[in-house]
């Protein structure tokens, strides 16, 4: 097992389960009254209500919660977080499992995980996002060629415009290389 | 008044008629504008779902160039994304946590340091609160009366942080769009999600919520928003939609900056219209057609009625 980017002081037990139990104590004046399911307006898309989630998270259940697709379905809308009546940090906790499970492997979501990496490696590379560098390289690790003919009117639409170019990748000028470094440093523990 | 202005990297490519509306409408209404010189991106919704601490570190060292010019103007942002995340930088240094020692502690490597204390401003924040509807409407020559709008807000402006609206019955762009004539439908979904980046990850379920959003302004003439990522899915994916529903139709989605600034009379070369994907040439020449001069116009502030010409 890897070394666990989160790792905090006073932790019990590292890895996943470690982190769940953090998040569990964040949770711990969940009351379950549901007003995050009844907000959320991805949860039609759920196997499991973030109600649900939350209660998996809170008895420990590991697995129920990384098998579960409810986090990655997550939009950061806000909803949840503004009406819950404990004032939970709901989106964030669903952002730490998104991060718990790129950051372990404990959950394949092939498209979003390649997505957020693509994206991160423009703006590493060239300190902004370049659009049409970045969705590229996604359809190129994606190596999937129907992507590609789907996104091909609206790239078309776009370019029409000016408002991306056909460029190929570049090294960039890595202004943000120092500052993602100390990011990775900071977050190994070391 | 002056501000910094963070244009955000959408901006840059796939919004940049919201970039150049943004600049000509507040040149219009005599703010000054300065460029945060240096800034890089502010990891938008991708570094949260990596890494907690590179979510807060990316606009952080944008909020520290700021600081090392001394000056103590506020910061605009157009882009709801930057703005939830400038903000909830700004917010996190505030408080002084052990997260805060952090991000500061990896700033360093740049000899850069944040203490927060730039105030972080939408640009609907600002329009609504510093500029207000009574200059707006002064300033309207061609007031929109023949556009019905149905004003979409999102939700990274609105929500966790309800700095300037109420994050959930939101007002604010009607009330500057009825101040430049705009008739309002009324409708609920101005504060529901559009998907946001779900439209590329799982768009079986983005594009569900984007069609959920155009059938509801079916009966508006146009869109209007504050996001560029809420604007490029409405646009983008509205034959999509469609497939998906087939109350949907076809809707231009222009920026709240444009539509202010074809009220304010100003060119449209410098809105930039043309560049919207969902705008079509027809739209355009109906809407410079009805343009009727204030001076023959019974405007009246919060009577949302048409007129006869």
């Amino acid at each position: 097992m890897k070394q666990s980017l989160f790792s905090k002081e006073g932790q019990t037990e590292s890895g996943p389960a470690g982190l769940l139990q953090d998040l569990s104590r964040e949770l711990r004046a969940c009351i379950q009254c549901g007003t995050c399911t009844g907000s959320c307006p991805n949860a039609a898309a759920m196997d499991m209500t973030p109600r649900q989630l939350w209660r998996c998270v809170l008895t420990n259940r590991i697995e129920a919660v990384f098998f579960s697709r409810t986090f990655s379905l997550c939009s950061s809308c806000y909803c949840c977080t503004l009406r819950c009546p404990r004032e939970l940090p709901l989106t964030e906790i669903m952002a730490r499992l998104k991060q718990i499970s790129l950051f372990y492997g404990l959950h394949k979501e092939k498209r979003s995980d390649l997505f957020y990496h693509c994206f991160l490696d423009s703006v590493r590379r060239h300190g902004r996002i370049r659009e049409s560098e970045f969705m590229m390289i996604f359809f190129w690790q994606m190596k999937n060629p129907w992507l590609p003919v789907q996104y091909s009117s609206l790239g078309w639409q776009l370019m029409k415009r000016g408002k991306i170019h056909l460029t190929l990748p570049v090294r960039g000028e890595r202004i943000l290389e120092p500052l993602f470094q100390a990011v990775e440093r900071i977050e190994g523990g070391k | 008044m002056n501000y910094f202005y963070y244009p955000g990297c959408s901006l840059e490519g796939t919004a940049q008629e919201y970039d150049a509306s943004t600049r000509a409408l507040f040149a219009a209404l005599g703010a000054d504008l300065t460029e945060v010189e240096g800034w890089t991106c502010c990891g938008a919704g991708a570094a949260e779902s990596v890494s907690r601490l590179l979510a807060l570190a990316l606009p952080a060292r944008n909020l520290a160039l700021i600081e090392k010019t001394g000056s103590d103007a506020d910061l605009l942002v157009p882009c709801s994304a930057c703005y939830l995340n400038l903000k909830k930088a700004a917010e996190t240094v505030r408080s002084g946590s052990d997260t805060a020692r952090k991000i500061n502690e990896a700033l360093s490597v740049e000899n850069l340091s944040v203490s927060g204390k730039t105030r972080v401003r939408h640009l609907l924040d600002v329009l609504i609160r510093d500029i207000g509807p009574e200059v707006i409407h002064g300033h309207t020559v061609y007031p929109l009366s023949r556009l019905r709008v149905a004003p979409y807000y999102g939700c990274q402006c609105l929500r966790p942080y309800a700095a300037f609206d109420d994050p959930e019955r939101p007002c604010s762009m009607s009330v500057l769009l009825t101040a430049a004539g705009a008739r309002i439908l009324d409708w609920r979904m101005g504060g529901i999600c559009c998907g946001a980046s779900q439209t590329q990850t799982k768009p079986e379920n983005g594009i569900r919520l984007t069609a959920a959003i155009l059938r509801e302004a079916r009966e508006a003439d146009a869109i209007v928003t504050v996001c560029p990522m809420c604007q490029m899915n409405l646009a983008a994916f509205q034959a999509a939609a469609s497939r998906m529903d087939p109350l949907v139709r076809p809707v231009p989605v222009l920026f709240l900056p444009q539509v202010l600034g074809i009220a304010m009379g100003i060119d449209a070369s410098l809105l930039r219209l043309n560049a919207n994907l969902s705008v079509t040439r027809e739209f355009t020449e109906k809407l410079m057609a009805d343009r009727v001069p204030v001076a023959y116009s019974p405007l009246r502030v919060g009577v949302n009625k048409s007129f006869p010409p």
